[in-house]
């Protein structure tokens, strides 16, 4: 092994040589300590060498729930992507894991079977999510059965997502009704699975709050959809090569498909046993966050013990990291961590809540103050000892949280009333709450941002809320911190902060929302974007912006009534083609459900071939699309295509996808090549608030991928048809919600326009099915549009056969255009980069 | 624009006006669009707000190379139709961080042409 040893570099003489720093753990610690010392000037002190078991860059873990549930993308956590590395002089060895360490000679030993020396060891090896004996865990091959999963990396969520999202998996078991288990079967339930959560506990998240809190907790959960057992103890997990249930120690078993073990977690301690390391619950460490006896390995994260403690929240990590910071660098030399006082605010399953301290009294002589109001999902509890605040758990309405977490931070004499604790009961209220704060506490957990620093921001001319977030990245990170930082910023900017017109209304430049837009439009009388504008819009001043939506919001309205200017639309909508990005055009003609014929592909050969296209693709709506036609031509490709338009650049009704249906497919049990034809004849080219993708598949094997589309109809046995709504597969991957399920193919027709109709006149601009239908929410869909409960269903009928009726073809536009030089080109003549032709 | 100002106290180096270029009717631009022109080799986007009031742009879009011309706009700026970077149409300012568009100065003659007077000083409109 000694011949392998990696040699120090050879430096420049005279150069004082740099020490090498090595780090275990690339997560949020190991970076979050590496970032630190870069900030105390650490690149000219060190090399640095990073070791992470995953073979990513660090990535906010806290963030997973989000993952899972679809509101954010994989992409959008990562911290420190791979090119930070690189900018930072980092060796970064990702998807290696440390074996051993020889704190004698000073390496490590890694399992690619590196051998690597350092003069200073930051062991950051975090936690791993522990899973509790039960039967049937392991596989006889020692792995973790097919279909159980830990939920702690982004492998784990990526995992959990791809078996959740497979047709036939319906039902989950959670196994832990703390933070994570809620986080992970609220997750679950947005891809449509039934979640049942199995809690050993007497009540939910019973380390942050007492049983009346969890009792209101456990209310709103199951108001989401979401079984939950409590007291109840999972004995074993059934099924031979994967799971099909699990037992329970005394109540009957529950049958599933997949498995979620949020048990806790527990540190990764492995290493530092294997190497002598001093461990108890986790590697001991100093107030220099030093492991005890040795000089030159720091330990940070979840995986230490310091003072009996161990962590597994976040904001204890970023003091550690600062203090090992100042030690390894050298920079202050005189601190100390001395322990983090706790304090979570969080958002679980969409539940507000923030807990710390105690959750109830322990002495006659506490005080408990107590609110609860659980059909609002509103539970307070605030315990006093000695006048000052000692813990303190809030569900539902974390207005005072500021506040409390600095009263119970700093130990602040405490109002005589104690209500004033709870609510804010007429005075300043609020604002005395943010005002207290310290310039330097942290308000984003996630990206560090004090006080201070959003005070500067603002007082810097970021007036409006978002502005502020934007230039310090707060509440960029998981989002909690939204309502604190809007605080803040009101307050900082003295009562001068700007609304944020985007923020609700329709278009950015009326400041209405969409029904008062409408309700104004409709009093007025308005058909055209110039009335509109001239009307509604402050000093009647036009805006760019707005255009758009509005010439859409009115074609929906007013359908054949509608004044159409051509300048309130986009260049796509004015050429009825896809502009691309060297301002050529794409042209999609029609090909309901997919279905061509000899003479149309002949047709298209030839037009392809006459106007030398250069790209012929296959979109993902199966339809052919025609690339790089420049705009003077797109009047005589459509002459020569004579084909109607498939619409592949509007906001508006785009394309059925179908699958072979019943007349070939073995297994087909509906005509879904009929169904999906006739609803894209009926529905072509109707307008939107944002584009909308269709399916309709023959069986439940879903080759036209229905649960994934903005509307997606799937024929069952007994000739029946389901009907899902929000699905989403692209930028965002959801899948849809089961609307209704009918017997008939008409039915379907009527429901799709009607949905598709409530959409129209609902959603916000740009806002797609897959936001609508969750914000929302099915049940009110369903009510609405199923089972008619606001009596608007004859109202939306009619107002999407209106639209149906004034349809016409806009490639007919081709023979005479609409406005001059419609179709001239606005191509700069000089030569741009091509698009390389294949 | 400050720079400008300063220009303007003392004689630039830069010819200031020269010939006009006719370039057709103003009828070949919609209200509310624009319309692309080649000018000595270089490519100007003409705007007819719906005042009727005329702009000049330079056509090609600094960011990547979009086509100015198929850009959206109101009384103030020009979106353009690739990434939707914004410019005033008075003086090519961008608003949302990209490099400036050259600006001419344009006008409507007697008989309803467009003339587009050139060259131009950089980032000021003559008219």
């Amino acid at each position: 092994m000694t011949s392998v040893l990696d040699r120090p570099q050879g430096r420049h003489a005279g150069a004082a040589p740099r020490r090498r720093l090595l780090v275990v753990g690339n997560g949020m610690a190991g970076a979050r300590a590496v970032e630190e010392i870069l900030a105390r000037g650490g690149a000219e002190q060190f090399t640095i060498t990073m070791f992470g078991d995953e073979p990513y860059g660090n990535y906010n873990r806290i963030m997973l729930s989000h993952v899972l549930s679809g509101e954010e993308s994989d992409a959008d956590i990562f911290l420190n992507a791979l090119p930070w590395y690189r900018e930072n002089s980092i060796t970064l060895h990702a998807g290696v894991r440390v074996d051993r360490i020889d704190k004698f000679t000073k390496h490590v030993f890694s399992n690619d079977g590196r051998v690597t020396p350092y003069d200073t060891l930051i062991i950051a090896t975090g936690s791993r999510s522990h899973m509790p004996p039960m039967d049937g865990l392991y596989t006889p091959g020692g792995s973790v059965k097919h279909g159980v999963f830990g939920f702690r990396t982004i492998d784990d969520t990526r995992k959990m997502v791809q078996h959740a999202q497979q047709e036939h998996h319906r039902r989950a078991v959670v196994i832990g009704g703390g933070l994570l288990g809620l986080e992970a079967a609220y997750g679950l339930k947005s891809h449509g699975i039934d979640v049942e959560v199995v809690h050993s506990g007497g009540h939910l998240m019973n380390a942050q709050m007492g049983p009346d809190g969890g009792a209101v907790l456990r209310r709103s959960v199951e108001a989401l959809g979401i079984r939950v057992h409590t007291s109840s103890r999972t004995t074993a997990v059934l099924g031979r090569d994967t799971v099909s249930g699990v037992s329970l120690r005394d109540r009957e078993d529950i049958a599933c498909d997949m498995v979620v073990v949020a048990a806790g977690i527990r540190p990764n301690v492995d290493v530092a046993v294997l190497s002598g390391l001093p461990v108890e619950r986790a590697i001991v460490v100093d107030d220099r966050l030093r492991v005890q006896d040795e000089d030159d390995i720091y330990a940070v994260g979840e995986c230490v013990q310091h003072r009996g403690e161990v962590y597994g929240l976040v904001a204890p990590l970023w003091e550690q990291a600062v203090v090992l910071a100042n030690h390894v660098t050298g920079v202050d030399t005189s601190s100390a961590y001395l322990g983090s006082r706790t304090a979570t605010k969080l958002k679980v399953a969409g539940v507000d809540v923030a807990s710390m301290g105690l959750h109830g009294p322990e002495f006659d002589t506490d005080e408990h103050i107590v609110f609860s109001e659980p059909s609002r999902g509103i539970f307070k509890s605030i315990v006093v000892r000695d006048n000052k605040m000692v813990g303190a758990t809030l569900l539902g309405d974390s207005r005072k949280v500021a506040y409390l977490t600095q009263a119970y931070d700093r130990g602040l004499p405490l109002p005589e009333e104690r209500i004033a604790l709870l609510f804010d009961v007429g005075g300043p209220g609020e604002a005395v709450g943010v005002a207290e704060l310290d310039d330097g506490a942290q308000v984003c957990n996630c990206n560090g941002v004090s006080k201070g620093a959003l005070v500067a921001a603002v007082k810097g001319g970021c007036t409006t809320v978002s502005g502020a977030m934007d230039a310090t990245r707060a509440g960029k990170g998981c989002g909690s911190c939204k309502l604190l930082v809007k605080q803040v910023v009101e307050w900082a900017a003295d009562g001068a902060v700007e609304e944020d017109p985007a923020a609700s209304y329709y278009v950015p430049g009326i400041p209405l929302d969409k029904p008062a837009l409408m309700a104004a439009i409709r009093k007025k009388g308005l058909r055209s974007v110039s009335q509109v504008f001239t009307a509604l819009a402050p000093g009647s001043a036009e805006d760019a912006k707005s255009k758009m939506g509005l010439a859409s919001l009115l074609k929906m309205m007013l359908a054949d009534q509608y004044i159409d200017e051509r300048d309130a639309r986009f260049i796509n909508d004015r050429v009825h083609a896809n502009i691309q990005r060297d301002g050529t055009f794409s042209v999609v003609p029609q090909m309901k459900g997919g279905v061509t014929s000899v003479q149309q592909l002949r047709r298209i050969a030839d037009v392809a071939e006459k106007h030398n296209v250069p790209l012929i693709k296959l979109t993902g709506g199966q339809r052919i699309d025609l690339l790089g036609i420049p705009k003077e031509d797109l009047p005589q490709v459509w002459a020569d295509l004579d084909m109607p338009s498939g619409y592949a650049y509007g906001k508006s009704f785009r394309t059925v996808k179908t699958c072979v249906g019943k007349d070939f497919c073995r297994y087909g049990t509906g005509d879904s090549t009929k169904l999906g034809i006739e609803i894209e004849s009926r529905f072509q080219g109707i307008e939107s608030p944002a584009k909308l993708k269709l399916a309709v598949s023959g069986c439940p094997r879903n080759c036209a991928e229905s649960l994934v589309k903005d509307v997606g109809v799937v024929a069952v046995e007994g000739g029946r048809w389901e009907l899902y709504v929000g699905g989403a597969a692209g930028a965002h991957i959801r899948k849809g919600d089961l609307l209704a399920t009918v017997d008939d193919p008409e039915e379907v027709k009527v429901l799709t326009g009607r949905f598709m109709q409530y959409y129209r006149e609902n959603a916000n601009w740009l806002e797609r099915t897959y936001s609508f239908v969750p914000r929302l929410g099915i049940e009110h869909l369903r009510a609405v549009i199923v089972d008619d409960s606001e009596g608007i269903a004859a109202t939306l009928d009619a107002a999407m056969q209106a639209s149906v009726d004034s349809y016409v073809d806009p490639w007919s536009e081709r023979d005479d255009p609409l406005t001059p030089g419609q179709f001239r080109t606005s191509l700069p003549l000089t030569v741009l980069p091509q698009v390389p032709v294949r | 624009m400050s720079a400008d100002q300063t220009d303007a106290n003392q004689p630039s180096t830069e010819p200031v006006i020269t010939t006009g270029h006719i370039l057709g009717p103003v009828d070949q631009i919609p209200f509310g669009e624009g319309r692309a022109f080649g000018v000595d080799g270089e490519q100007v986007a003409v705007f007819r707000l719906r005042d009727g009031t005329l702009r000049a742009l330079s056509a090609v879009c600094p960011h990547r190379g979009g086509p100015i011309a198929d850009g959206t706009i109101d009384r103030e700026v020009v979106m353009c139709p690739l990434h939707q970077h914004a410019f005033s149409l008075e003086t090519g300012c961008s608003s949302t961080g990209a490099e400036p568009l050259r600006t001419y100065s344009v006008q409507e003659d007697a008989e309803r042409n467009i003339v587009l007077k050139y060259p131009h000083i950089r980032g000021n409109s003559l008219a």
